[in-house]
This record gives structure tokens, C-alpha cells and sequence, in this order.
């Protein structure tokens, strides 16, 4: 089989997740896209382990941990989106900006505006 | 060792051109294209509960791709802990945050152009530099199965002892970290949905409430 084959595939799924992450607003779709982005760089470690065949198997090796420290991962993310949307009543990211630097001081009834639409 | 397989594969390659695939990538492509399309609707979907269920099956086609790449092992393993359990866990928790379960104009957030723009072009990034760099590499799949149970365990408790306690000392200390979290503030749900109501009021000051709301929650319960 031509490398190629499952690095472009990984390229893609990656880039999606990317996607994923950067355009949705709902914190657990975006733990999804991690998840994918996770899974792409796996299928590129179990790719590039079969190619090199070495004897430490490093690649297969490396693909279980992060699949475990994918399920602790999504573990704690949930528990935090989960305390999020208890205390909030919402789990959007985009409207968790109360850390967010205030870009105009002398504006804040246009910031107020903002935040509560 | 290393350098006369890559010579013996990239000569291996040279005559194996993309315009004759055989069997095993013929279906690694139609697999990929399957995966890819699930990938694509788990983060376009506006159905929230729908994102998780392509995601079953993109999760699952790369299962197959393990397989293909006769990585017989971590396929297992990719079925029982993602479509397993992670998939699971995600389920649970669209339904502790109360997802809406039809459409959700909402799904998206704002900066999706710029999403969309940046996701683009990392892509034709990566792509072009990954087939520059491996267009003539060639992968062998014939001989001894490189990740058979046997194999796996093998390497795995012969070489990879000590990450692989420390790892599973890190999945007790993350479920442990689970646990605490969601169980902290047990009482909070009460004041979440007093929170919920007026959380239009509250939100400019929303700092100042979550910092207080949790500690005296605890004060009523005790």
C-alpha cells in the first residue's frame, strides 16, 4: 500500500476536526472534534509504524497511550462541561468570555450589549 | 537495516505506480472516502445527537483502516474504548446538558468563515507537503502480522512496561479527577436553574456570582 494513501486521509480528518474545533459552538461537539483530530493522528502513527517496522514497535505502541489519554481526556472534559453548564445553564464556548480582555473601556454599553446578545 | 528496507520499499514503490491499485488499497481508499464523509457531517450536522452517531461511524471506519493496515489489535481496541465508551460518554453528556434534540440553528459559532478558511488551508498544506514527501514510499503488508494480539502484547510488556503503569496510573487519577468534579458541587444544580432564569441579568457579573454561588450552595447543604 502507498504511504500516501493514509497520510492524506489523516491530513483530511485532521484538518476537519480543526474545523470542528474552530466552528462549533457547542463545548461537547468540540470535545467530538478533538476526538477526531486524536483519531487522525493515531491512524498516522499506526500508518508510519508499519511502514518503519521497528522491533519497539513505537508507533503501535504510542497509538494505545493516546488512546487512553483520549477516554481520560473526554473524562475530564465532560466532568468540566458538565459543572459549566450546571452553574451557567449553557455550554456554548463562545459565550464563556468573563476572562476575555474588555478591547474598549470607554465603550461599555456597547460590550454590554454584546455579551448579553 | 532500516535504510536497505527503505531502499527495498521505494524501489518496490517505483514500480507499483497509484494508477494500478491493488486490492487492499482499493478498499483503504473507499473506507477513507466513507470515514471522511462521516467526519465531514459530525462537525457540519446541526443535530447534536446525530454528530455523535457519524461519529460512531467514522470512528468505526478507521477501525476498518487499522485492520487494513493489519493493525488487528488496536482496531479491537479502537471499537471497544471509543465506539465503546467514549462515544458513550458523549452521548451522556448531550443529554446531562439537555441538548436539544432536533435541528439547532445554533450549532455553529460566528467565526465559522474563518474556520472554514484556516481548516482549508491547512489542509491543502498538509496534503501537498505529505504527498511530496511520501508519493514513492510503499508500505509492505505481506509477512508476519505486525499488530497481532501476540505481537502487541509482546512489545507492549516487553518494552513498554513502565509508560504503560504510568499511563494507568494517570486513567485512575483522571477518573478520580472525573468523579470530584461532578460530584463538588452536587448541590449546585439547584442553584443552576435559580442561576438559568435570571442569567440575562447576571452575566456581566457572572464572575463575581459562580464564585460565590458554589461555596454558599455548600453552606445550605451542610
Amino acid at each position: 500500500m502507498h504511504l500516501a494513501y493514509p497520510a492524506v486521509l489523516a491530513a483530511l480528518l485532521f484538518c476537519t476536526g480543526l474545523y470542528g474545533v474552530l466552528a462549533r459552538r457547542n463545548a461537547i461537539l468540540v470535545l467530538m472534534s478533538v476526538e477526531l483530530m486524536l483519531n487522525a493522528v493515531n491512524l498516522n502513527l499506526v500508518a508510519f509504524d508499519v511502514w518503519i517496522r521497528d522491533t519497539l514497535h513505537a508507533g503501535q505502541a504510542l497509538t494505545l497511550f493516546v488512546i487512553a489519554i483520549a477516554a481520560a481526556e473526554i473524562g475530564i472534559g465532560l466532568a468540566i462541561v458538565l459543572m459549566v453548564y450546571r452553574n451557567r445553564g449553557s455550554s456554548d464556548v463562545d459565550r464563556l468570555r468573563d476572562t476575555a480582555e474588555r478591547a474598549e473601556p470607554d465603550a461599555p454599553a456597547a460590550e454590554k450589549a454584546e455579551v448579553i446578545a | 537495516m532500516s535504510l536497505a528496507a527503505t531502499a527495498a520499499t521505494a524501489t518496490a514503490a517505483a514500480e507499483r505506480g497509484f494508477l494500478s491499485p491493488t486490492g487492499v488499497e482499493i478498499t483503504f481508499v473507499l473506507v477513507g472516502l466513507v470515514t471522511l464523509g462521516a467526519a465531514m457531517v459530525t462537525v457540519t450536522t446541526r443535530q447534536l445527537v446525530h454528530a455523535a452517531l457519524w461519529l460512531v461511524m467514522a470512528l468505526g471506519g478507521l477501525a476498518v483502516e487499522y485492520l487494513l493496515l493489519t493493525a488487528e489489535f488496536i482496531a479491537w481496541v479502537q471499537v471497544l474504548i471509543y465506539i465503546g465508551s467514549v462515544v458513550v460518554l458523549l452521548l451522556f453528556g448531550l443529554m446531562l446538558t439537555k441538548a436539544p434534540i432536533g435541528r439547532s440553528p445554533d450549532a455553529d459559532s460566528g467565526n465559522r468563515p474563518v474556520a472554514l478558511a484556516v481548516a482549508l488551508a491547512a489542509a491543502a498544506a498538509l496534503v501537498w507537503v505529505v504527498v511530496d514527501a511520501f508519493r514513492t514510499t510503499w508500505i509492505g503488508l505481506d509477512g508476519p502480522a505486525q499488530g497481532s494480539t501476540e505481537v502487541s502484547g509482546r512489545f507492549l510488556f516487553r518494552n513498554w512496561v513502565l509508560p504503560f503503569e504510568a499511563l494507568s496510573v494517570l486513567l485512575l487519577a483522571a477518573l478520580v479527577g472525573a468523579i470530584a468534579l461532578s460530584r463538588k458541587n452536587g448541590g449546585a444544580a439547584k442553584n443552576g436553574g435559580a442561576a438559568k432564569v435570571d442569567r440575562t441579568a447576571k452575566v456581566d457579573s457572572a464572575a463575581d456570582e459562580d464564585s460565590g454561588t458554589p461555596g454558599a450552595s455548600g453552606k445550605e447543604q451542610r
